[in-house]
Formats: structure tokens, sequence, C-alpha cells
């Protein structure tokens, strides 16, 4: 069971002191609590201003981190009345730690004006901690009283990510659906993508002019989705090479890309019966260097004119280097990637580029598969909720800002909140 | 054809080694001439300038220099800055590379700016640097829990629990500030998901103009500020002169972006030169076209 | 069984890190992390995969004195070498044993100084010469949507430069949103912004759709099967 976080009763500690312990001693509310109050009284009649800038943070709690694997416990605090953006006297606020109520306690981190939390994740699970937090300003410290006992442990549930949960059932929903009702006889309607279209015509035209293909399956390793995605279009870009017995080339800058390239293209050759084509020189690593690469790449270029190139996959820098020296070289260029910073370059010097989602979709376009285009339906159906959600929550807003009504507002957060993956 | 159709046709279909050849002057010459330009505070640039001004003394400031010998040019300049503005404030600088090459980043900060300009800060007090570590944001999303599940060195082979700095210090989540320069991946996206949103931890810094686009939408609520390439470091760098005024003294040394904004300036207007150029010649070859086309 | 056995280990693997997403207790919490330091040990060893492809690769060029074969000689000579100063730590002040391979002053750190680092950057400088090259080409007022690209292009080109802000100087403030430098950052804090959020939705969404295939096994095509 979470323990409830501890909490202070919101008074200032200097005049709970000289308590030994501070800790919820009674003080505060005892008759010794007296002279401290009068005190107070006399300091508000004297000058709020002077009052405020002496109140420290009230209302501390620490508590379990939660959602978490432990190790971590949060102080959380109303921030000082002189904690202002304007004219604020506060200048940040220190956190002390103890393993006893009595002390001593160890400043452990500090937070800057503003904040309201801290997350102390220097501790071990199961084990009591109290804590103060101290509030600096320019008139001096004031701390709060002791806060604990409060202790970390691991949760087995995230309740944070409940919203990542149910996207993620829905997407899977939705595919599982789209398969299936595709399977059963539904014909989708899957537009036309241009680049994808070209790939027999580009296959054919290096046939023709009996020049080599060159495919490049971007400068990230097999962890990264985007070579996933491009490897699989290397496979059926090599099944069409392999039909027209044409010479496909694969320069990769990873070595494991190097063989699961080399894998896919045999296995291509081997399905449309010419086995013996395959050539596994012509699947070779260069370098893990981003620049090491693109000079390989172009130097191979420059000297054996490919007709065709193909970019898939994930590409930083070298998509402008790698595309301009093929246009120089007069090849027909198809580039598929998902990095948006790229895709300008890509639009500008290539004949077709497959923005972003197009290159995960391409491997069920060019299969024509109903189970692999039950996934691109799934996707649209994602993308329409995503849609539907923007809409509503820009609907809301200005309409709160219009009748002024707070609820709007939750609901446009709420719709907000439900697409973010932020930690609460 | 006329000779003048004939210009047109050739200026249209220019060979791009003449585009070469300007681009290639403009950059020369503007660097021998030393041209320099003014530069005003983009409110993304002066977001990071103020969120590290904002840090009390002794905060806790993570440097990732996820960068390598290639984009050092467009973000020596801003690391630098950076550098320079923490030993100002006097926070304490931990640095770490995502890339192979960071480290080498790292340690020519160390000798060029920390060991020179600041021989009173010291090595494992005011600033340490962990070294890289391969894994990419494996290795971020580690070091938000647990440093030493994965550096129990510093980059000089120094046990880490010997380092005064680290004393305390378990993993990044109670650190201040994530100020990182990056170019590409993995770099400040990788920053930003798995240590600055799920720890909770301010992210700043900057990255290549390349990449800036990309990382726009992380602002402002999971970015604090974004600098893109030269001219934000320049920006930057202005803001810092105008706080430190010891920084106007030797542009040469400080102000090594405001000094390569000239170059970049002058190419951007060669390369406009030659967009409204390539328009002309369009335009006028496609009039001739269609007249042509009338005519028969 | 060949590809059986591969299919099962992408379900398990792929099933068990979406579950650890949203368990954060142990053992669950750092299995992302573990796989992680697994795939970079796996990839360690690839290198040596690599170094021997590029090895032999070049050693067959060299041996039938291909065109360009002296390339192919100079990259094996350039690789052994490197490899070499790095594992003998050759010229570090503090010797073989308690330096860094990077050391300051070793052959290596002289290796990354005078012969990597200028190759790096001039390779990145040429970025600037393509994208002139490529402007020159691409940006032609060809229909209205070209035309549309072009006037961004333009506004976005000077607004990076301090000439934007002087050729729109005397505009009164109450004319600052025509200033180039406004326009600008209203292009890319605006109109890019939308455009990059409404891709990498798109992307983010492809992404998960394609790691569901590929955990649920409908993708086989990256093992060389539909």
């Amino acid at each position: 069971m979470r323990r409830q976080p501890a909490r202070s009763p919101g008074c200032l500690d200097r005049h709970c002191l000289p308590s030994p312990t501070g800790y919820r001693s009674g003080r505060c509310g005892g008759p010794a609590a007296l002279l401290p109050l009068l005190v107070l009284t006399i300091w508000a009649l004297a000058g709020a201003g002077l009052a405020r800038a002496q109140a420290g943070a009230s209302d501390v709690s620490a508590g379990d981190t939660p959602s978490d694997r432990g190790e971590s416990i949060t102080v959380s605090w109303e921030p000082a009345p002189g904690d202002r953006l304007v004219d604020g006297t506060v200048t940040g606020y220190r956190i002390l730690r103890s393993r006893s109520p009595e002390g001593p306690f160890e400043a452990i981190g500090q937070a800057s004006p503003g904040a309201a939390r801290y997350d102390d994740a220097d501790v071990e699970n199961g084990i009591d901690y109290f804590y103060r937090v101290e509030t600096l300003s320019l008139e001096g410290a004031v701390r709060s009283p002791v806060i604990g006992p409060a202790v970390a442990q691991a949760q087995w549930i995230n309740t944070n990510q409940w919203n990542v949960f149910v996207v993620l059932v829905l997407l899977l929903g939705f595919n599982i659906y789209y398969i299936e009702s595709i399977r059963a006889g539904q014909k989708p309607f899957i537009r036309k993508i241009a680049g994808l279209e070209a790939v027999n015509e580009a296959v054919g035209r290096a046939t023709e002019m009996g020049r080599p293909i060159l495919f490049v399956p971007g400068i990230q390793d097999m962890n990264d989705i985007q070579t996933v995605a491009g490897i699989t279009i290397l496979g059926h870009i090599a099944r069409t090479v392999a039909e027209y017995d044409s010479q496909l080339v694969v320069p990769t800058s990873r070595a494991l890309v190097m063989t699961t390239a080399r894998e896919t293209v045999r296995e291509a050759y081997l399905s449309v019966g010419r086995p013996d084509s395959y050539d596994e020189n012509n699947i070779y690593y260069v370098t893990d260097e981003q620049f090491g690469y693109v000079a390989g790449v172009n130097g191979y270029m420059v000297r054996n004119k490919p007709a065709t190139c193909f970019y898939m996959g994930a590409f930083f820098a070298e998509s402008l280097i790698l595309a301009e020296t093929s246009n120089s070289i007069g090849a027909i260029q198809v580039a598929g990637t998902a990095m948006p910073a790229q895709l300008p370059f890509f639009v500008a010097a290539c004949d077709y580029t497959l923005i972003g989602e197009e290159l995960f979709a391409a491997s069920a376009y060019l299969s024509g598969e109903p189970k692999q285009l039950g996934s691109i339906k799934g996707q649209d159906v994602g993308k329409f909720l995503g849609m539907v959600s923007i809409v509503l929550g820009v609907a809301l807003l200005t309409l709160a800002s219009v009748v002024g009504w707070e609820p709007l507002v939750q609901a446009a957060e709420f719709v907000r909140e439900f697409w973010s993956t932020e930690l609460a | 054809m006329n000779r003048f159709h004939q210009i047109v046709e050739f200026v249209n279909d220019l060979d791009k080694r003449w585009v070469f050849l300007v681009v290639g002057l403009a950059v020369v010459t503007s660097t021998i001439f030393r041209l320099t330009f003014p530069e005003i505070p983009t409110p993304m640039v002066r977001s990071v300038y103020e969120k590290v001004e904002s840090l009390p003394e002794g905060s806790r400031v993570i440097l990732p220099f996820d960068y390598d010998p290639a984009s050092e040019p467009e973000l020596q300049p801003m690391a630098n800055a950076f550098v320079r503005l923490c030993a100002e404030r006097n926070l304490k600088m931990y640095f770490i590379a995502l890339w192979p090459l960071g480290q080498n980043m790292v340690a020519g900060v160390i000798d060029d700016i920390l060991q020179t300009e600041y021989p009173h800060l010291e090595y494992g007090r005011d600033y340490m640097d962990f070294g890289y570590k391969s894994g990419n944001e494996g290795v971020v999303a580690v070091i938000l829990t647990d440093i030493k599940k994965l550096y129990t060195t510093d980059a000089h082979g120094t046990a880490i629990d010997s380092i005064p700095m680290m004393a305390g210090v378990r993993n990044i989540r109670g650190f201040d500030l994530i100020l990182t320069v990056s170019a590409g991946y993995p770099g400040l996206k990788e920053w930003i998901q798995y240590a600055g949103t799920p720890g909770n931890i301010p992210v700043a810094g900057g990255c290549t103009a390349v990449q800036a686009p990309l990382l726009y939408p992380y602002y402002p609520d999971q970015l604090v500020g974004l600098m893109g390439g030269i001219k934000a470091a320049a920006e930057f760098e202005a803001l810092v002169a105008e706080a430190y005024p010891k920084f106007q003294e030797d542009k040469d040394r400080f102000l090594t972006a405001l000094v390569r904004m000239g170059p970049q300036t002058v190419t951007h207007l060669a390369i406009i030169f030659f967009i409204v150029l390539g328009n002309i010649t369009f335009q006028i070859l496609r009039r001739k076209r269609q007249q042509e086309a009338l005519k028969r | 069984m060949k590809r059986t056995i591969p299919l099962a280990i992408t379900a398990i693997v792929g099933a068990v890190l979406v579950i650890a997403y949203f368990i954060p207790h142990p053992p669950f919490d750092g299995l992302r992390e573990d796989f992680s330091i697994f795939f970079d040990i796996m990839a360690t060893f690839a290198f040596i995969l690599g170094g021997g492809n590029l090895i032999k690769m070049h050693g067959n060029r060299i041996s039938r004195r291909e065109e360009g074969w002296f390339f192919s000689l100079v990259t094996i000579v350039g690789f052994l070498l490197v490899l070499l100063v790095g594992l003998t730590k050759f010229g570090n002040p503090d010797g073989f044993r308690g330096s860094s391979v990077t050391a300051s002053g070793s052959y290596f750190d002289h290796v990354y100084e005078y012969i990597f680092r200028p190759c790096g950057a001039t390779m990145f400088a040429l970025l600037a010469f393509y994208v002139a090259s490529a402007s020159f080409r691409a940006f032609r007022a060809r229909n209205a949507e070209a035309s549309i690209l072009l006037l961004v292009a333009f506004i976005i080109l000077l607004g990076r430069t301090f000439v934007g802000a002087l050729l729109t100087s005397w505009l009164p403030d109450s004319l600052r949103f025509l200033t180039i430098p406004y326009l600008a950052e209203k292009i890319m804090v605006v109109l890019n912004f939308a455009g990059n959020r409404a891709i990498m939705i798109g992307i983010a969404l492809g992404i998960v759709s394609t790691s569901l295939k590929v955990i649920i096994g409908i993708d086989r095509s990256y093992l060389g099967s539909d």
C-alpha cells in the first residue's frame, strides 16, 4: 500500500523552534506557540511586505514518487509569498534530508525560484527519510518543519502511461480489424504512391542502360525502425532486379545492416529462381563514419555511374551530398526517409520522395498482401483520431476563450494530456 | 536562336561548377575582409541564455557534446559560449558524450577554455568529464536512474566515487539543466525524450541549422530554448558579450560565431542571386516557348 | 525453422519490451536499457565483421588489379595503420598503461587532429556548395505552388541574415509584421511547426504500425520473405 505523503502544517519553522525535533511536535498548536504567534501578528501588522518577504514555503509534503521503480521521493511545497516573477525576493529552495527526524539534516539539492517540487532520486527503497525545505531569500533563510517519514517503493503499474496503453490497444485493435476485413474480401482504397510506382520503371531503365542500381539503406543500424523499413523495401526491389537480371549494389555504413541486407537480397534472388545471379560482394560495408561513408558512396557513383539510386532509411546531413552527386551523373533517384529535416533536400534533389509515413507503408504497398494493407488502414484510423483530437482541442479552447467556462479548458487539457507521453 | 537567347539558355542550364566557384569566392572574400554584422537575439536564444543566467551558483548542469569534427565549425562557437557562461556563473559542469568523437570536443573546451581562461576552476570540483559511452539513448535512459551502472570512472580513468563533485550524485534527476550541443542522432531529441521529459529536468541547447526545424515542436514545453546553427550562436554570443563586456575585447577568440556569420550572410546573398538569376532565365525561356507555340 | 526461430525471438522480445514500458517494477524497469546494451555488444562484435569485410573486399580488388585498386590500397593501409596506432597507443605521453587512446600528444590524437578532423569538416562544408546548386535548380516559379515555395525560401534566406533586418528596417512599428525577420520567424514557428508536427504524427503512427507488423510477424520481408 502506498503511504500517504506526510504534510506539514503551513507554519513557519523558525517559530516552531527551538524544539529539538520541530517535527510535528505540536508546539505550533500548544500554548508554547503563543509567543511566536504574537510575534507573527506584530510582523503582519508592521508591514505586509516584510512579512511576505520572510515567509517560507508552506504546505510542504514528501512522499513516494508515483509510478516509478522506487528510489525516488517527491518533495513538494507551496511557493513562498515572496517568490514572484516581479520584485521577487526568493532566490531558491534548498532541500534538506535526514534519516532521523532529529537530524542532522544535510542539503541534498536546490530548486530554482518558482519551483514547487523536487525529486530526490538518491534514496533507497523501504527506508524512512525526513525532509525540510529551506526558502532562500534576500532577507535570509527560512526552514520548514520536518516532514516525514517518507518511504520510496517500486510500483507494478505505471499509471501515468494509461493513455499510451489505450492508444496502443486502439491501434492494435484497428490493425487487426482491418487485416481481418481485407482478408474477408473487402477491397481497400490505397492511394498511388508515385515513388513506388516508379520502381519498375527505374529498374528497367538501369537494365536497358546496362548500368547498376544503387541502394543506400541510410546510415543507422538495425535498431532503427527506418533501417528495417529500408531493408524491407530492398527485399522488394531486389526481387524486381533479380527478375530483370540487373545488378544491385548496396554499400552499408553498419556491419549488421550489411549482414541483414545480404540475407534479404539472397532470399529475394532465390524466390524468383535466380540464386546464381546473387553476388554477395555487391553488398558491402564501407565505414561507420558518416562522411567517410558518403565519400565512399559518392566515389562509387562517380566511377560507376549507376542509372538508378534508391535512398531508403535514416539520413542526416549526407542526404543532399548523395542526392546532388547522383543528380550530376543523371541517375533516377527515389528517396524515402522519416527524418523531417532531410525531406526538403530529398524533395529538391530527387525525382521521387517517400515522405515519412510513406516509407513505412512502402513494404505493404509493394507486397499488396491483405495482412499488410490492413495495417495501413489501421494506421490511417490512428491518424484520423489524432486529427479529431486536434480539431476538438482547438474548438474547446476557442470556445473557452469566448464564454470563459473553466470546464472547457479542463476538457481541452484532457485531450492534450491524452496524447502526451509526459510523466505527470 | 539569337545571341541573347543563347546566353539565357547557357545561364538557365548553368554548369553547377560555376555555382560552386561563386559560392567559394563568396566565402573566401568575406573571410579575408572579415565582414561582421550585428545580431539581434531571437526569443528562443534569449530563453537559453536566461535559463543559464537564472541558475543559482553551484547548480548542476550536464553538458552533452554530441557532435564531431564535421559539424565542429558550426557548433563549436555555441559550445564555447555555453562553457564560458557556465564558468562565469560558477555552475558545476558535467561533460558527457554520446558520439565517440564528442569526447575530443569536450577535451578541446577543457583545454582551450576552462584550463586557459578559468585556471581557478578545478577539475573534479567545478567540472568533470564522463567521457564517451556507446549505447546512444540507452546511455541517457540509464544515467537518468543510475549513473554508476554505466560510469564507474570518468574519462581519465579516475573512480567516480573519488571525484568531489560526484558526492551525493546518483543520477541526473537532481540536475538543474541539460545543456546540449547536438549534431544529429543521438542528440538533443534523445536528451529530451529519455531524460528531460521523464526526469522532469529542463533541457536547452543548440543544434545544426539543418536539424533545428525538427526540434522546434518541442519548444517551449519540453525544451526551454533552442539555438539553431551559427546564427543562433552569434545571437547568444551577443547576449553573453553584453552581460560580460570583457568578451567584446577579442572578437576572434570570444565571438567566433559573430565572425563566422559574415561568410554565411554573403553566401546566402550569393544563393539568392542564383535563385533570382535562375527564375529570370526560366521566365524568359518559358515566354519564348509560349510565343513559338502560338506561332505554330 | 530457419525463419520460425527469429520470428519467435522478435515476437517475444518485442512483446516483453512493450509490456515493460508499463511496468516500472524490477526486473522490468531495466529491460529496455539491458537490451540496448545487448545490442551494443552485438554491434561491437559486428565491427569485426565489418573490418573483415572491408579487408576482404579491398584485398580482392588489389589482387585483381581492378580499376581504382590504388584507392583500395590506401583504404587498407589507412585502416590498419589507425588500428595499430590505436591498439598500441603509440606516442602516448603516459605509455601503454594508464592512459586514454585519445590522450593529447599520442599518434592517434595526431591522426584525429590532422587528418580526420579536416577531412570531416571538408565533407560537411560541401553542403554549402550543394545547397547552392540544388537551390538554383529547384527554386523555379514553374507553377503557383513552386512560386509560394520560392517566396518562402527567399524570406527564410534573408531572415537568417542581418540583411533581412536591414532591408525592412525602415518600416514603422505598426507594420512590424511585414519585416523580414518577423515573417521568417513566423514561418518557422507557425507554418513549419504545424507541417513538421503533421509529418511527425504520421511518422510516429507509421513506426507503431511497422513495429506491430514486425512483432506480430505480419511483415517478414526483413528476413528475406513476405
